[in-house]
């Protein structure tokens, strides 16, 4: 504030200055000036401050979608959690020709389900066993009822109340693999697992 | 092949050798021959004469295609087809009237009986029937016994509008009649296939026409049984993880789930001879094992079987009712056993060599008690195989292709089963004295069949 007066008189001394100099002076703005000035600057004052409230608005705006982003991220971390587990859940285990018995490598796909079911102590299940086209129609329900029937007792065997599971059979009534050879057959002779009840949100084991 | 086919022939006229002796070709020798004496290889030849009325003229088409189907006729074409009318009287006879074609009114059946029989006798008929409109709205078929110059049988119907539903049947009961009238044996025209496809249960008649619907709900539907009064019939359904077994009314189509079961998986339904009860596979957690239910009063689950570690299916009555054949795969894999109908003195039915003979299936027990049909794995496919009860000695009857689900007409003699031999599975009917066999559909996918009883006459208005 102190340099303001300072400059504004030796402003006045150069214009002096000039008018020595011989040249007409140049006529001098009435008060006019500052007064311009001043309303102008309240005027910068007010955008500013409306410009702050703006950009302090819009803070708090991303600030609460970046909260709510977080939510929803967080919401859709469960359900890609239950999305995974449900997909572990529904693996398939596969028999040989005419057989029930499970085979080696699908007692570790068994075992994750053992898991899933421990996590998720209220969910219920149904596993329905399906056969090949190959052996008779009528039998191949007894069979897919064997195949669904030795699911349930290894998981039973491995702690899970049997009330949770049920078991059902197809036969050859519901093909995976349409085709008429040995790796649609492979494929088709198999178990399904799928939720009865309990599975809106699962826990990973 | 073509000596087998023979000594079927030759066998077929004596009435106390089956079928299944026919691979013994000694047999031929020692069948005796009663009545009519069979040429060998040779049917007894019918001509069924032209009518002139076009309403009769298709019913004459649907009969005439019946006592071909019966395989028990060489059905003879007049000379220039049907087109032409025979009335050049041979010398010595009587005037002929052609059957009776044309005429109308009362006298309609006194001028049938006047025939050319030397003439139809020259072409090599043993039978003539005509077709011939009676008084009224009443038909006469007219059963000639040609060899012996004389009506055999007349016989009078009165027959549904041509439109009507119940036309074909009537025609196909006539069929019947003549069979019955010229050899005195039961025919199988006025009976129906009910067959799976697409998961729905369908009814078609045995001549291949008239395909139907019958299952109404959307759920996959499996293993039709009849009646043995041909009035209602049984199948499986799958609903929501469990088998269903549904009894329906031929008539009114009206169904309803068999009590007490529902909530396990039940499977392949088999009517008691006396339609009383209901015997069915059941499958649960203990395997699958055999029970039968009181269908009359809806009550009393029995359980036959007590598997656990084996299964027990697919149950068939002996049709005196006093015995089931059924499946078991007690000694590994499934193989054909029978026991008493209260599920007592259980034991091996189908003699097989343990390690050797394939998986045997579906069995039927054919309607004169006297043999038991099923299909056995043979080097990987599936082939027909006929039991004979008394001897238990097993024949097998195809060779073609793969061949499963056997189901005997009422005669016993002829056979509904599901073939590929055409390059697809679909239904086919074996005679089995003759070998003969006619695609009953020529549809992919059909299969299960379950042939029908002789079909009383209110079950024309199959929905």
């Amino acid at each position: 504030m102190k340099r303001l007066p300072l400059l504004l008189l030796s402003s006045l001394a150069v214009a002096a200055m000039a008018a020595c100099g011989g040249k007409k002076p140049e006529p001098v703005t009435p008060v006019a000036g500052p007064d311009a000035d001043s309303l102008a600057r309240a005027q910068r004052a007010h955008e500013d401050s409306m410009r702050a409230a703006q950009e302090e608005a819009d803070r708090r705006a991303r600030e609460e979608a970046e909260r709510q982003r977080r939510i929803a991220d967080s919401l859709a971390a469960i359900g890609k959690s239950t999305e995974a587990v449900r997909t572990l859940l529904a693996t398939l285990i596969h028999f040989d020709y005419d057989k029930a018995i499970i085979r080696g490598g699908d007692a570790a796909v068994l075992d994750t389900k053992v898991a899933i079911l421990q996590a998720n102590p209220g969910l219920r299940i149904r596993i329905s066993g399906h056969c090949d086209e190959r052996g008779s129609d009528e039998y191949n329900l007894a069979l897919g009822n064997r195949r669904a029937t030795a699911a349930k007792q290894y998981v039973v065997s491995h702690g899970i109340d049997g009330s949770r599971i049920e078991t059902v059979s197809y036969g050859e009534e519901r093909p995976l693999a349409s085709g008429h050879d040995e790796e649609a057959w492979a494929q088709n002779r198999r178990d399904e697992f799928e939720i009865l009840s309990g599975g809106e949100s699962l826990k990973q084991p | 092949m073509r000596r087998l086919l023979l000594g079927l022939a030759v066998l077929s006229a004596g009435p106390t050798v089956r079928p299944s002796d026919a691979q013994d070709t000694s047999a031929i020798d020692r069948g005796v021959r009663i009545g009519i004496v069979y040429r060998p290889g040779v049917r007894p030849g019918m001509v069924v004469l032209p009518v002139h009325a076009p309403a009769l003229d298709s019913g004459r088409v649907i009969l005439a295609r019946d006592l071909d189907y019966s395989d028990r006729f060489e059905l003879i074409t007049l000379p220039g087809g049907d087109s032409i009318r025979v009335t050049a009287a041979a010398p010595g006879a009587r005037p002929p009237a052609a059957g009776g074609a044309g005429r109308t009114g009362g006298g309609g059946a006194a001028a049938a009986t006047t025939l050319n029989y030397p003439l139809y006798q020259a072409l090599g008929a043993d039978f003539a029937v005509a077709v011939a409109a009676g008084s009224g709205d009443s038909t006469i078929v007219t059963v000639h016994d040609v060899a012996a110059g004389g009506v055999r049988r007349e016989l009078r119907a009165r027959l549904p509008a041509l439109k009507d539903p119940g036309f074909r049947l009537a025609i196909h009961q006539l069929a019947d009649r003549v069979l019955e009238a010229a050899l005195g044996v039961g025919g199988t025209a006025a009976t129906r296939v009910l067959f799976v496809m697409d998961g729905k249960v369908y009814s078609i008649d045995q001549d291949g026409a008239d395909q139907k619907l019958v299952s109404s709900s959307d759920h996959q539907a499996m293993s039709p049984a009849w009646a043995a009064d041909g009035r209602r019939f049984s199948y499986m359904e799958f609903w929501q993880g469990h088998g269903r077994l549904f009894l329906q009314e031929v008539a009114s189509g009206k169904r309803a789930p068999v009590a007490t079961t529902g909530q396990a998986l039940d499977f392949t339904p088999a009517f008691s001879p006396d339609g009383k009860t209901l015997a069915f596979s059941r499958a649960t957690e203990e395997g699958t094992d055999l029970y039968t239910v009181n269908i009359k009063d809806g009550c009393c689950l029995q359980r036959l079987t007590v598997g656990r570690f084996y299964d027990n299916l697919s149950p068939t009555y002996s049709p005196d009712g006093q015995r089931i054949a059924f499946v078991s795969t007690r000694a590994g894999l499934p193989q054909i056993y029978v026991m008493a109908a209260d599920g007592t003195d259980q034991q091996l039915f189908a003699p097989f060599d343990y390690g050797a003979t394939g998986s045997s299936n579906a069995p039927e027990w054919s309607p004169d008690g006297q043999t038991v049909a099923f299909h056995r794995d043979v080097g990987g496919t599936l082939q027909v195989f006929v039991l004979d009860v008394r001897t238990r000695a097993v024949r097998q009857l195809t060779s073609v292709g793969r061949n499963e689900d056997p189901t005997w007409a009422p005669d016993s003699r002829h056979m509904a089963f599901v073939s590929d031999r055409s390059g697809y599975r679909q239904l086919w009917i074996i005679d089995v004295e003759t070998g003969r066999i006619r695609p009953l559909l020529q549809k992919s996918g059909a299969r299960l069949p379950a042939w029908s009883p002789r079909l009383p006459e209110t079950a024309s208005s199959t929905p």
